[in-house]
Formats: structure tokens, sequence, C-alpha cells
């Protein structure tokens, strides 16, 4: 606080009129006199000490011994005074909670004046005091001015239920103010209803699975009646909660877009920017013929155009929107392209955001100017942005491929300037030319190595070997040109020296002859002298490879490389598609799902488009269910959105009839960079034979086909743990894993100890197993086998323990299974006979495996389906159990129990009895139907299963139970 | 929603810090600071930084970062539009906005944020209700509370706060009765090196300070409303009626206030809409260049009206940020003044008017580093003018009536043109 003091020196003789003076209170000794003033008799003079108190307080000094003073100050009818104890006691309530129980007598009068202004003020207040024993005092008042006959009131005691709820959530729950506030939603008051709204929505991004926010057409029509007349904050609140509506068919889609437009118009760029969103989704839903659809589409660019000529931090938000609006539907600023031109003085933030959406913008159409543009910025001063807009061009010429020849002279004219950063960069961005268009551009090769010498950075360095290793046979002093470069080889960043190896090793398979001096020069320089695992295992690939079969090693090494594709930069599909529900938010700044960085939502909602549904079709499935069950018919049925884990999405998208107009993803190595790391473990967790997997593989590169269990045994185990990291933050509902058990003991194993579980992660099921010596000897030669069983489990491939198992070693073990096996009923039915074999010898156990596993993801029944095999499967196939102690609600239950592909087909409601409908399919092509009946309160379910074989409908019981207590 | 605010200078000191639900430590900040250290240019402190708890999503206005701490997922536009009606609110309490100012004012810029935000949802930002909840620091105001023991807290609670026009008090008398309405544009332009136009587009708003006694009911009608089609407008505007007959219809709030603003760009494929593109009012006639293996360059730069509609250019400034090759300049202006500052290298010629008979000129030369090669960029030249009494776009106000009061009001409106952002390239 060194300046406030300097501050309180100078000020003395300054002006007496300003605040500044109260500063002087941070001057030791000075609490003391503060004191004093504090009980002083006279008003003024205590009025003037409590604005010091506040003074000292704003600049983080400590005046937190003067609370008994100050709150003796709060009965007083001043209400400048009352306001700046309140200030004072807000900021100081939980470091002495027992004195402030001195307040709460206060607040509980002031909540009854006749003044709404003090009334209002005291809800606020108390809700702001985070101190347990206040809180239990504010319930009272708090429920008396959430019906309070002024709407001011109303609306700030709104807020203050989304306060108590931070505070203490069961409280609120408990006293029903949940309820109370849903009703405020109907308030007659607009601005009582956006802080209803408000309230809820900040309540319920903590409660992902609450239906807080249970929007039907009553509700919406109220919300767009209130967004007319409320404020501009209010409107954003209920522009934000109407974009989680799902429309029932494209009339009402088209109805609220009407409502919604005219908020396009808004002064306010937070307002704008929330009608985008909900514009944005709800045009899904809308038949592309329609008229209507052309218009809104025309309607949505002049406002996004309109927010950047905003202030620069506004820009910057918007631009980021704008990025994910154009690869969502590029025709709404396709004649945009000039608003995006850099200004030499926009902030840099601002410069590179505007890059990136011209290039995204670039076309046949447009290209001339574009070009003419990022030539432009080439030359300006900031290193940083002229880097990227020569990679712009770049990107330009492999995006607009009539235009990659002028990209490629323009790129050659920059060149010429010799600037030493631009000429780098040029080079690697001609570099993935050539990769786009091979054979065509070789022509420039020449100009390229001319500029050798002045390439100082790695990237381009190893960019300009690349191409003299692919062009070693035209280029007739390549093999001259990589030997200058091996004589530092050690000084090379790692990036160049695995790029010259393989590049001397594309030279030697092209001109054998006069190059074997060069490759072996550098094959023993990457395996004998280097300590970097990558460059020595690559350059011992190599070596055995050039050994062993050069034919081979022709065929591996000047293998044809996959086409980058102009789109590499592109929002993968269904991000995309999560990110336009998100516009607006963090979420959409950041270009990633809000669940992979919101800190304290517990689970977020995945949200997605709506697909375009034709009217009616979504309503009367559910009643069909109904009829089935036979229940009241008044009774709503309401579908529970699906909610799965990111598999449960990656799958869903692909299978959901959305009609996007995003290409489909793209097989290019660079974008799935992230994916390639983890390598062959993820393909297999990915991988195998679940359906849909088609979508997957587009998905993610390369096809992964099964994988060769010999590669992806020994790392799944540890990815799986990964996974499972995974698991806990970003994807709560994954499948029931059983804790590990020990199913053989070392006694009678000769010193083996087994132990393990089973998971079915990602439609592969794996047996995980922990292999422990503890005897005294080493153990090799793992082999596994299994007896006949009654779902014909059976190990996908051999038991991977690569290296020997010394003394009281252990390792853990992931074998995937197939259930291709022979078949034999066992008892109980998922009892499984195992044999393990080692150098000692072979030992038999036997283990019982959760049927769950089994449950294949493709397990949701059509509703139709459902229904007609209900009736179908003879009553005395149906069992019921009894789960006790249970205390999910439906909703997360239902959730719990999709993540191990029990899925919830249909919800219905009775007399506070929550039924849920669900279906399982096994992976031998069982159904099981379940319905599962929730009663709210009563911590015990009740299931009955039917199926056609009723011998497994035990195991399913088991299942059921163990998934839900877990 | 929005947890708490710091107020940082440029030097990187916290000056005032306030928390709408728990207390954030200041440590946060660190993590503003080391982005501000990374940042060139004071400007080009990202706006959004995540840190592995909060989000700070800041403003600079004034030389002064109003940094707001968030904690989850919350609009980041709506922080960034509240921050700036704060400090909107700020400057119009205090006349300006800066760091003296809201020191000596700390208690009144607490009273307004308490006021502002509750639990980080805003409650108050209306200029007109915040006026009536906490009256401005004035001199005379301060010492007659010191006197009568009366406080600069409104007792009522503010009549705006949930009427259906939020934004206007009722009670309200003046003597005399006055309406004016300021249509401004500024043009932003990018010209190229051969003086065509890359881009240019104009942004206008209509400005208006409306002094009426009661609850007036204005209309406000334009020559060639089709001009807008791309605009903002306040919330008191009835939307409606703007989309049925292109009338502005509204019950505006007292004082100051901003009506609507648009946007006319250059391209427009609207049929109707073509004839009106952006007209450049002024042209620039520049050589600079800079010759291999010479410790001298050239600098030539002369200005003229192009389509002014007859009205005169004036204020005009020149300024160019010319490379850090260049060591000084020797230059004649035909008129005004210039200056250049050898540190940040930025020239700046205040010109003044151009008289179209006798254009101005600022010729000369510019001396380099011995033996330095020629500077890799080419300065941008960036020029501000003013245009009194005309509206580049042409928008036209036709007439002004007023409904719901029985005086007559005195009315005026005003149309100026300025330059925006711009920007000829060299």
């Amino acid at each position: 606080m060194e300046w406030a003091n300097q501050l309180c020196e100078t000020r003395q003789f300054g002006s007496k009129m300003t605040d500044s003076k109260y500063f002087t209170t941070t001057k030791k000794g000075e609490i003391f006199e503060l004191k004093a003033e504090l009980n002083s008799d006279k008003k003024e003079k205590k009025k003037e000490a409590v604005k010091k108190v506040i003074a000292s307080m704003t600049v983080g000094k400590d005046v937190s011994a003067l609370f008994p003073d100050v709150v003796n100050c709060m009965q007083t009818d001043n209400l400048e005074l009352k306001k700046l104890v309140y200030l004072y006691l807000m900021n100081y309530a939980k470091s002495q909670p027992d004195m402030a129980i001195m307040a709460v007598n206060t607040f509980v009068k002031d909540c009854e004046d006749p003044n709404p202004l003090i009334r209002a003020l005291a809800v606020r207040t108390m809700g702001c005091i985070r101190v347990d024993k206040i809180t239990e005092y504010l319930c009272e008042p708090l429920r008396k001015c959430l019906k309070d006959e002024d709407p001011y009131v109303r609306k700030t005691a709104a807020v203050c239920v989304a306060k108590l709820h931070d505070i203490n959530a069961q409280l609120v729950e408990d006293q029903g103010f949940l309820d109370t506030l849903k009703d405020l939603i109907s308030d007659s008051n607009p601005m009582v209803v956006a802080n209803a709204v408000a309230a809820l929505s900040e309540i319920a991004e903590s409660h992902p699975n609450s239906n807080l926010l249970d929007l039907n057409p009553q509700s919406i029509n109220k919300l767009l009646t209130a967004l007319n007349e409320c404020t501009e904050w209010g409107q954003i609140f209920i522009l934000d909660c109407l974009a989680n509506y799902t429309p029932r068919d494209d009339r009402e889609s088209q109805s609220i877009c009407e409502r919604v437009t005219p908020r396009l118009s808004h002064a306010n760029s937070a307002v704008v920017l929330s009608a985008v969103k909900v514009l944005m989704k709800f045009m899904e839903m809308l038949p592309k013929d329609l008229d209507y659809y052309g218009t809104l589409l025309k309607k949505l660019a002049p406002p996004l155009v309109t927010l950047l000529s905003a202030e620069p931090e506004l820009q910057y938000v918007a631009l980021r929107n704008i990025n994910l609006i154009v690869q969502k539907r590029p025709e709404i600023l396709k004649h945009e392209m000039k608003v995006f031109f850099v200004k030499y003085n926009d902030p840099i933030y601002v410069k590179l955001e505007k890059l990136d959406i011209m290039i995204r913008l670039a076309s046949q159409a447009n290209i001339a100017q574009v070009l003419a543009e990022l030539k432009e910025y080439a030359t300006e001063v900031d290193v940083d942005f002229v880097r990227k807009a020569v990679r712009a061009i770049g990107r330009c010429a492999i995006k607009v491929e009539q235009s990659a020849e002028r990209c490629v002279s323009t790129l050659l004219d920059l060149i010429q300037t010799k600037v030493n950063y631009v000429v780098q960069e040029a080079i690697v961005v001609i570099k993935d030319i050539f990769r786009k268009y091979p054979n065509k551009y070789e022509s420039v090769i020449a100009t390229l190595c001319e500029n050798l010498d002045s390439l100082d950075e790695p990237e381009a360095r190893a960019a300009m070997i690349w191409i003299v290793g692919e062009y070693a046979e035209r280029i007739d002093n390549a093999d001259e040109l990589l030997e200058s470069f091996l004589e530092g080889f050690h000084d090379e960043s790692t990036q160049v020296q695995l790029q010259l190896l393989t590049a001397i090793v594309k030279l030697f398979l092209k001109k054998p002859t006069e190059t074997q001096e060069l490759v072996q020069q550098v094959l023993s320089l990457a395996t004998q002298d280097s300590d970097n695992p990558d460059l020595r295992d690559r350059g011992y690939i190599y070596w055995r490879l050039l050994s062993t079969d050069p034919v081979a090693a022709k065929e591996v090494v000047l293998a044809e490389k996959p086409l980058i594709s102009e789109e590499t930069d592109l929002i993968e599909p269904t991000l995309l598609e999560e990110l336009i529900c998100h516009i607006g938010t963090l979420a959409s700044v950041y270009h990633k799902p809000p669940s992979a960085f919101v800190e304290g939502s517990r689970g977020v909602m995945h949200k997605r488009l709506p697909a375009r549904t034709g009217s009616g079709e979504g309503t009367e499935s559910p009643d069909v269910v109904n009829a089935a069950v036979g229940s009241a018919p008044e009774a709503a049925p309401s579908i529970i959105p699906s909610q799965g884990d990111l598999l449960g999405d990656l799958l869903n998208l692909d299978l959901a009839p959305s009609t996007n107009t995003v290409p489909p993803p793209t097989t290019s190595g660079m974008q799935m960079g992230g994916m390639d790391f983890l390598g062959g473990g993820l393909d297999s967790l990915l991988g195998g034979d679940i359906v849909g997997s088609p979508a997957m593989g587009a998905g993610f590169g390369v096809a992964p086909a099964v994988m060769p269990a010999s590669l992806n045994a020994p790392v799944g185990g540890g990815l799986g743990d990964l996974f499972d990291l995974g698991g806990g933050v970003g994807m709560p509902m994954g499948a029931y894993i059983p804790p590990k058990t020990v199913w053989l003991p070392a006694m009678k194993a000769k010193g083996l100890e087994i132990s393990g579980t089973f998971a079915r992660r990602a439609g592969v099921i794996q047996m995980e197993l922990v292999l422990t010596n503890k005897a005294m000897s080493v153990m090799t030669d793992f082999a596994i086998q299994f007896n006949r069983n009654s779902f014909g489990l059976a190990p996908a491939g051999p038991l991977q323990v690569l290296t020997p198992l010394g003394p009281n070693q252990t390792i853990e073990v992931s074998l995937p299974l197939s259930t291709v096996g022979p078949v034999m009923k066992m008892d109980p039915l998922n009892n499984l006979q195992v044999a393990v074999k080692n150098n000692i010898d072979v030992f038999y156990f036997s283990c019982q495996y959760p049927i769950s596993m089994l449950f294949v993801e493709d397990g949701k029944m059509e509703r139709q389906v459902f229904l007609a095999t209900w009736k179908d499967i003879p009553n005395d196939n149906e069992s019921q159990f009894q789960i006790k102690d249970c205390h999910l609600n439906s909703d997360a239950a239902s959730n719990k129990l999709q993540g191990s592909n029990i899925f919830t087909i249909a919800k219905r409601t009775v007399e506070g009895q929550d039924m849920l409908y669900m279906s399982i399919k096994l992976s031998n092509g069982i159904w099981v139907l379940a319905e599962l009946k929730v009663q709210a309160g009563n911590p015990n379910y009740t299931i009955s299963l039917k199926c056609r074989a009723p011998e497994v409908s035990q195991c399913v019981f088991q299942c059921y139970e163990a998934v839900l207590k877990n | 929603m929005i947890h708490s605010l710091f107020l940082v200078n440029s030097s990187g000191d916290i000056f005032l810090e306030k928390h709408w639900k728990s207390v954030v430590s200041r440590s946060v900040c660190d993590y503003f600071f080391e982005a501000q250290e990374r940042a060139s240019e004071p400007e080009n402190v990202p706006p959004v930084i995540p840190t592995p708890h909060h989000y700070l999503i800041s403003v600079l206005r004034h030389s002064i970062y109003f940094v707001a701490v968030i904690q989850s997922e919350v609009p980041p536009l709506f922080v960034i539009e509240f921050l700036h009606r704060v400090v909107d609110t700020f400057q119009d309490y205090f006349g300006v906005c800066t760091e003296a100012a809201i020191k000596d004012n700390v208690v009144v810029v607490y009273e307004l944020l308490e006021e502002m935000l509750d639990n980080g949802f805003p409650l108050a930002t209306e200029s007109n209700i915040l006026k009536e909840l906490i009256k401005p620091p004035t001199i005379l105001r301060t010492v007659v509370n010191t006197i009568t023991g009366s406080t600069n807290v409104g007792e009522q609670l503010p009549t705006g706060q949930l009427s259906v026009v939020p934004w206007r008090r009722t009670g309200v008398k003046y003597t005399n009765n006055e309406a004016y309405f300021d249509v401004v544009e500024e043009i932003d332009a990018i010209i190229d090196k051969s003086g065509s136009t890359i881009t240019a587009e104009i942004q206008g708003v209509i400005d208006a300070c409306v002094k009426l006694t009661g609850m007036p009911d204005l209309t406000l009608s334009f020559m060639n409303p089709r001009l807008l089609d791309d605009v903002s407008f306040h919330p008191c505007v009835r939307f409606k009626r703007w989309e049925a007959e292109r009338i502005l219809s509204f019950i505006p709030p007292d004082g100051n206030f901003r009506l609507l603003s648009y946007h006319v760009s250059s391209q427009n494929l609207h049929p109707l809409r073509s004839t009106s593109l952006v007209a450049i009012p002024v042209y620039v006639k520049h050589n600079i260049t800079f010759r291999e293996g010479s410790s001298q360059g050239r600098f030539e730069l002369t200005l003229g009206p192009k389509q002014t509609m007859g009205k005169g250019v004036e204020a005009v400034l020149v300024s160019s940020q010319l490379p850090r090759g260049v060591l000084n300049t020797n230059l004649n202006p035909t008129q005004g003044t210039y200056t250049f500052d050898p540190v940040t290298k930025l020239l700046s010629w205040d010109v003044g008017k151009i008289n179209p008979q006798k254009l101005p000129s600022l010729k000369g030369s510019m001396s380099l580093q011995a033996g330095a090669s020629k500077p890799d960029e080419n300065p941008t030249i960036n020029i501000q003018f003013k245009i009194q009494q005309s509206a580049l776009s042409g928008l036209k106000v036709n007439r002004l009536d007023m409904y719901g009061e029985k005086y007559k009001p005195f009315k005026g409106i005003k149309y100026m043109t300025k330059a925006g952002k711009f920007q000829v390239r060299t």
C-alpha cells in the first residue's frame, strides 16, 4: 500500500472534498481513532468514519478489527450509512461469523420495512453473507420476499436464491425455493422473469441433470413475451435459456426465430450474439427450401459485420464466434470478405483472428483480392503477424486449387525480399504445397536451394531437408546439400535430425551407388551417437530394413504419402455442432467443448443441434409406450435426451439423421496429432466390433480395423487407465468396472498371483489382469486359455507378457476378448474357467464376469419395437427384483446405466413415481427389456426384467445393482 | 456470473478491487500481469485469459485495465459489455475516468459497483436509474452534505426500475424543452498504394440530447430510410414500428443517449443501394522511397478533397509510423505543423483545413542509418478529418414529431462526418 501512503501525503495539502482523504486510515494506530469515531454520537462523524473504513477495504487493507463497531452503526434510518455498513458486512462476515450473527436481527427487521428498497437491500445483502448461521435465518425472510407485492423485491429475491444455493444447495432444495423460483418464470413482471431465468440457469449449471429449466411451449411463450420487455441483460439470460430448448417441429422453430430476430438489432453485442446462437441452432430444423430460411440467412450477416466495428475486445470474441459460424454456414458471410481485412492498428489478437477467417472465406471468386491483402500483410512490422500471413498464403494454395500457381509465385516474390523470417516461413508452406500438388511446382526448388544457408529455424530447415530428400532424383547435388547439414548433426534439433535421417535414406534408395557412405554415416550418427530414443529407433528400423530387404525398404520409405487436404484446420464436425450450441460462451472463444474446461460443473450436458424433423413425429411414439404399459394417457411422457459419454456422442452423432452441411472428417494425420501420440493403444480402445465403427474410422484417420492384438495388448492396460482418468473428469458416465479381485492366490500357483477384473471399453471386452511373481525365480512364457463358456468368450490374442517377470515384479496386462469362442452353458451363467501357463506349470482358476460387459453399444431399441417385444415375451419370463438403498434420482440412474450400455428408451411419471423403460442387447443377440420404478424419496427401486432367455435375468439384475451402487 | 473486478493501472498496480461473491485473492491477477508483460503494446493484451481456476476478461480504456474475474461459463461479451458500461458510468459521474478520479471518489465508485451488480447479475446499469440511486458528486453537493448531514444516496425506489420504460424517470421537468440530434458518421477505409479503395464502410450513430418535460413520445422519420438496413437501436425504439413503417418511434430517456447506430458498407448487393457506395472524401498522393545503399529517403505527401458534396474538409491530421531505420526527417509543410519523434518514429502533421485551391503538401527527405539496408516495411498513413454539416452516406432526417405532451419543444439536428480508421498504404 505504498502508493496509498504517498497519496495521503500529497492529498493532505490538496482538496479535502474528495474521498481520498479517507485513505489516511491506513496509517498505523489510526484503527483506534476510527474506533472512537465509529462510536461517536454524531451521525455525521459516524458516516465519515464508515466511509474511511470502506475506503481502506477497497484497497485491500484489513479493517476487520472494527467489525463490532461498524455493525453497531447498522441500525440507522440513513440509507447511505446502511448501505455502507452492508458493504462492510459482506466483506468481513466470513472472517467473523460469530459477530455477524449480531446483524441478523436488523436484517430480519429490514425485510419487513415498508420501503421496498430497504426490503430488497436487506435480502440482497443477507444472501451475500456467506456464513452458515446467517443463512439459516435467511430462509423465512427470503420466502416472504419471493412473494412480495413489489416486483423489485421479487427480482432481488430471485437472485438471492442462486446465492443461497451456492452456499448451501441442500437447504435451498429442502426449503422448496427451487419451485418458487420456477413459479417466478410466469411472473407478470418481465424483469422478475429474467432474473428467475438467470438464477435457475446458474443453479442448473451445477446440477446438469436436474430438470430445473423444464421448458415447454407455454413457458417458452412466456419467455418470449418477457424478452421484449426486460432489460438488455435479462434478454441475454432469456436468449441463452431459449437456446437450450428443442422445438417440437419446424413450425414452432420458425415462430421462435421470428420472435428472436428483432434482437439482432440490439445495441448490446452480447444480446446480438445470444440471438445469433438461438437462430443458428433453430435454423437447423427449418427445411432449406423454405423461403423463411433464406430470409433468415440474409438477416444474420449485417449484425455479425456490425460487431466488428465495436471495441477490439468485443471484436475478438465476435471473431472467434464468426470463425465457428463460417465453418458451419459459410454462405452467411461469403460476400463480406472485406470486413475482415486487417487494419494496421488493430491489436494483434484481432489481426490473427481476422486472418484465420479470411482463409476460411477464401474461394475462387475472391482469391485474387485475398492474396493481394496477404502479400501486403507480409510486409508489416509485427513478426508474428507476418509469419501467419505467409502461412495463410500457403493455406490458400491448398484450399483453392486454381489459385495454387498464383500463391506459389507470391511466395517466390516474398522469398526474393530476403527478409529472413519471411523466407523461412515461405519454405515451410511451400513444402505443404508440394505435398498437396506433387510433381507440379518442382521448378522452384532451385530458388529454394539458394536460401539454404539463411535458414536457422528448425521447422524451416526440416522443411527444406524434406524437399531435398523427396526430390533427390531431380536435384543434382542433393547429396552435397544433405551432407552439408550432416556436419553439425548433433547441434540440430530432433525435428531436423529425424528429417535428415529420412531424407538421406530416401536419397540412398533413389541413388544407391554414390551415397552409400553418406547413409552409413547418418545411420551411425543416429543409432550410436544419439541419446534420443526416437532418433535411435528410427535409425535402427531403417538400418534393418535396408540390410534385410531393400525392396521392402523402398516400399516403406518411398511410399505414396496421403495427400494433405485443404480442410485440415477445420474443427471436427461433432465438436463444431456442439460449439454452435455454445455461441457466445467461453467455449466458443476457446473452441473447446465446455466439459473440457469449465470448473465446477459436474458433468456438463453435451448440447447438440436439433435434427430436422417432420412435424408430429416426435410426439406419437411415446404415446405408444404409454398405451403399452396401460397407464393413464394424460401423464405426458417425456423422452430423456441421450446424454451419453464421449463415445456415445461419437457414435450417436453419426447415426443420428443429422443433416449437417459440413464435409465429412478428413483423413489427415495432421489434424489427429493428438490421437497419433496415443498410438495403437487408442485404436484398440476405440476399434473393435462396435457398430458404427466406419464412422469412427473416418473420424480417426486410419480406420482402426481390429488391431493385431500383439500390438495393442501391452499398452491397453496403461492406456485404459489413462482413459479412466479422463473418465473421471470428462465423461462421468463411463461403464461400470468391478474392482479387481484375486483370482489365483500365489499359494496355489507356485508363487504366481493373478488378480483381475473385466471391463468393456469402447466396445471391446477386456480382461484386465495383474500378474505378480511372488516366487524367487523369474517367470516367462506366459499363455492363457479359456474353457468353453456360456457366451463364447475367448482371448482375441495371446497374453502379452513380453519381458520375463522377475521376483517381486508385477505386471498389468489387458487381454482383449472376443465372443466367438465355443459355447457351453455354465453354472452360474457368468462363470469362466481359465488356464494360465508359464515356464513353471499350468494353473487353473475360475472367475465370474459381470454380464454388463456383454452389453453392446447398439442396444437401444426403437420404441415401437420395444413395445411389440415387451408384449410378445410371455409374462412367465418376467422376473422382478428389488434394488435397495439406491439414492439416485431417475435421471442420474438412467445416465449411469447408459454408461454400461443399458439404454433408457422412455420415461414416464405417474403419481411421483418415475418409470424408466430400458433395453439391453447382449453380445450374442439376446435382448433384455427392463422397467425400472423409481419413487422420489424411496431408496428402494423395483425392477422387472423380461427376456426370451430368462436365465440371464438374475445376472442382469446383479449388474443393475452393481452399476447403480457404484 | 461476474465474480470480482480489479482495476489495474498502466504500471501494473491494482488500485481497486471489488468482489460480488466470495473474495478472490488478487494474486489471480498475476496471470494478467504475465500476459501484459508478453504483449508488445498495452492494447495487445488478450481480452480473455484462462487461469487454472478462473477466467480473466479485461478491457483497456483510458489507460486502465478493467479486469473481471469469472469462475463459471459466462458469455464473455456480456462481461465486456458490462465493463464498458462501468467505464461509461464512471465517466458520466466523474467527468473523466482516470485513476485519480476513481481514487478521489472511491466510496461512490464502490457504491456504484455494488448497485450495478448483485451476485454478479446486472442490477441497475442505466445511467438514469443510477443517478437516482446515487447522486453524482459535485463540489457543491459535497459541501452541502457536510453542512446539512444529508446524503447522496436516494431514499426512494427509482421510478424507472420496474416501469415499462425503465430508461426514463417520471416527473421530469424543464423550463426550456429541447431535443437535439447529432448524426455522426465515421468512415473506415483502407486505400491501397495506387489510390484505389480496398474497403470503405461507414459507422454512423445518432446521438441525442433530449430535455423534455413529462413523458414525450417522439417519432423521427428519414428522407431515405432504406440506407439503414444494418442498425442497432437503443431499447427505447419500437422495433415493430420500424419494421413496418421505417419510422423511429420512442419515449426517450432523459438527457444524453445514443438513439441508434448503423453500418453502411461499400459493397452491397442490394439493388436499390448500388448507387450509394461509400464516397471517399479525401485523396492522398504520396511518394515515400528508400534507395538501396543510400542513407537518404524521399518523402512526399499531398492531400486533396475528393467527394465532399461541397463541404470543407477540416481538422485534418496525418500520422504515420515510419520504419525503424529512419533516424530523422527534414520536411517542409506548405501549411500546418509537423513533428517527428525519433524514438517512437511517429510522424504527425497537423494540417488543419484543406484549401482546394492550394493543396497542402509535406515534402522533404528522411535520413537513415548509414550503411543499413533499406527498410523492409512500408509505412501506412493514417488520416483524421472532419466534415461539418454533412453525412457521407447521405442520410437525412425528414422530421421529428412529439406526441403525448402539449408544449412545443425546440428541435435541432446536426450532421457531421469524421474519419474513423482511415488508412492509406504506401
